[in-house]
């Protein structure tokens, strides 16, 4: 009992703490690949305190809802994108062991499923605002959706099929070193899939600011808009999570998998979180339809050839 | 049985300090926040030009064949979960792989059907 209380606990601290070091580290890594300078003032060493400056602004801002707005739907909407993400964290192992909260059967299941429940937020979002730009980019959301869910459960359920068991900690204890090659399409795909889901750059065409304002976040301000923004970083750490579990042998490193598991998860998530704030800073925004074809033309079949790889591979060694 | 449940109540439990995270969140915030609304202030913002009719506009989904494949393919995706685990099982091997490339071809004609009909190019 006092055992699964203080794992939730620290799960609750890393959903706190983890999603700001990504915010704070993409303020900085933006700031200098770009050579921006706004964010490297505030708290005088290096800007450090630009996100807590961030925060305090939200905090004392006016939470305005429009009058034409869906109410209820409005309000609620910023809880429905954050706290699946934070369900989600309860299946990542970041250890061998019991370093997990809950080693749940069906864990790659859940988390593909509940991390789809995160995109929902937006949805309502766009819809519940009554305002027309946010329509439309609620409905690319959903279209992103709809789109990338697919690849990504079938480079999911490719991990599934070499490891033979959907617990998160099963699959990391499965793993191999020449998973790397093998899955490594699936790896591309899922990552990318992930991305395109958190509607992250270059996959940011709902909230496109020239077209569409800021899409379904359009009406938001104060706290709740800073909900969605945390939610995006929450998915960023989440992703990276999977990723790594699933596809980067998790907790298994070059030495002390017992004792150092911890360290190299978390290495794995800050290298992938890189490069997710990296991949911002690089690509342009892909249009519409471009992103329809990405999926549809290149991820999904890309996928199943990875499903085909993995079965004949699993079956002619097995 | 009831160790199934049982582990699922550690989620309901985390479900409720998400719920507690974000509600005591805003809770705190109304303390802060200044609240001030004018009728102005209120009205839907569309690039500063006063909205004309209403928000719930009709607009013509595009993309709605794209929901019709995402539904057949992620029903026929659920199923390779349950089957992913004991497909490479003692007893199983050829058989079960012969029926994956039956599933797979099915999806491959499924999306070159949909290819060759022209949905998946946009313009």
């Amino acid at each position: 009992m006092l055992e699964v209380v203080v794992k939730l606990a620290l799960v609750a601290a890393a959903f706190a703490v983890l999603p700001l070091l990504v915010g704070q580290a993409e303020h900085k890594v933006m700031a200098h690949m770009q050579g921006r300078l706004g964010p490297m003032y505030a708290g005088a060493f290096h800007g450090w305190a630009q996100l807590v400056a961030d925060g305090v602004k939200f905090a004392q801002k006016e939470d305005v809802v429009p009058r034409a707005a869906d109410r209820w739907v409005f309000k609620l909407a910023p809880g429905v994108a954050l706290v699946p993400y934070l369900l989600v964290l309860i299946v990542v192992p970041i250890g061998p062991g019991g370093q997990v909260v809950l080693d749940l059967g069906l864990g790659l299941f859940f988390a593909l499923a509940v991390m789809g429940v995160g995109v929902i937020g937006a949805i309502m979002a766009g819809w519940a605002s009554a305002n027309k730009y946010s329509l439309l980019g609620g409905m690319r959301v959903a279209a992103q959706l709809m789109s990338y869910e697919l690849p990504m459960v079938f480079a999911a359920s490719s991990v599934a099929m070499a490891a033979g068991t959907l617990s998160l900690q099963g699959v990391v204890g499965e793993w191999r070193w020449w998973w790397l090659p093998w899955q490594a399409v699936g790896a591309v795909v899922f990552f990318v899939a992930g991305l395109a889901e958190l509607r992250r750059p270059p996959f940011d065409m709902p909230v496109a600011d020239s077209e569409i304002i800021f899409g379904p976040y359009t009406e938001y301000g104060g706290l709740r808009f800073a909900l969605f923004i945390l939610a995006e970083y929450a998915g960023i750490v989440v992703l990276c999570a999977l990723t790594t579990v699933l596809f980067l042998g998790g907790w298994k490193g070059p030495f002390l998998n017992t004792e150092l598991g911890w360290l190299w998860t978390s290495l794995k998530v800050a290298v992938l979180a890189f490069l997710v704030i990296w991949l911002r800073v690089s690509y342009p925004r892909m249009r519409e339809d471009q992103l329809q074809k990405l999926a549809w033309a290149y991820l999904v079949p890309l996928s199943l050839v990875q499903l085909a790889v993995t079965g004949v591979l699993k079956v002619v060694l097995g | 049985m009831r160790n199934y449940f049982d582990s699922y109540i550690v989620l309901v439990a985390l479900l409720l300090v998400g719920g507690g995270i974000v509600g005591g969140g805003l809770t705190a915030n109304r303390l802060l926040r200044p609240d001030r609304p004018t009728l102005e202030k209120l009205t839907t913002y569309e690039c500063g030009v006063d909205p004309v009719g209403e928000g719930w506009a009709h607009s013509y989904v595009r993309y709605y064949v794209f929901a019709y494949l995402y539904v057949v393919f992620a029903v026929d995706a659920v199923f390779l979960f349950p089957w992913a685990t004991v497909f490479s099982a003692p007893g199983y091997g050829l058989t079960t792989l012969g029926e994956m490339f039956v599933f797979l071809a099915f999806l491959a004609a499924g999306l070159a059907y949909a290819g060759r009909k022209g949905v998946l190019s946009w313009v």
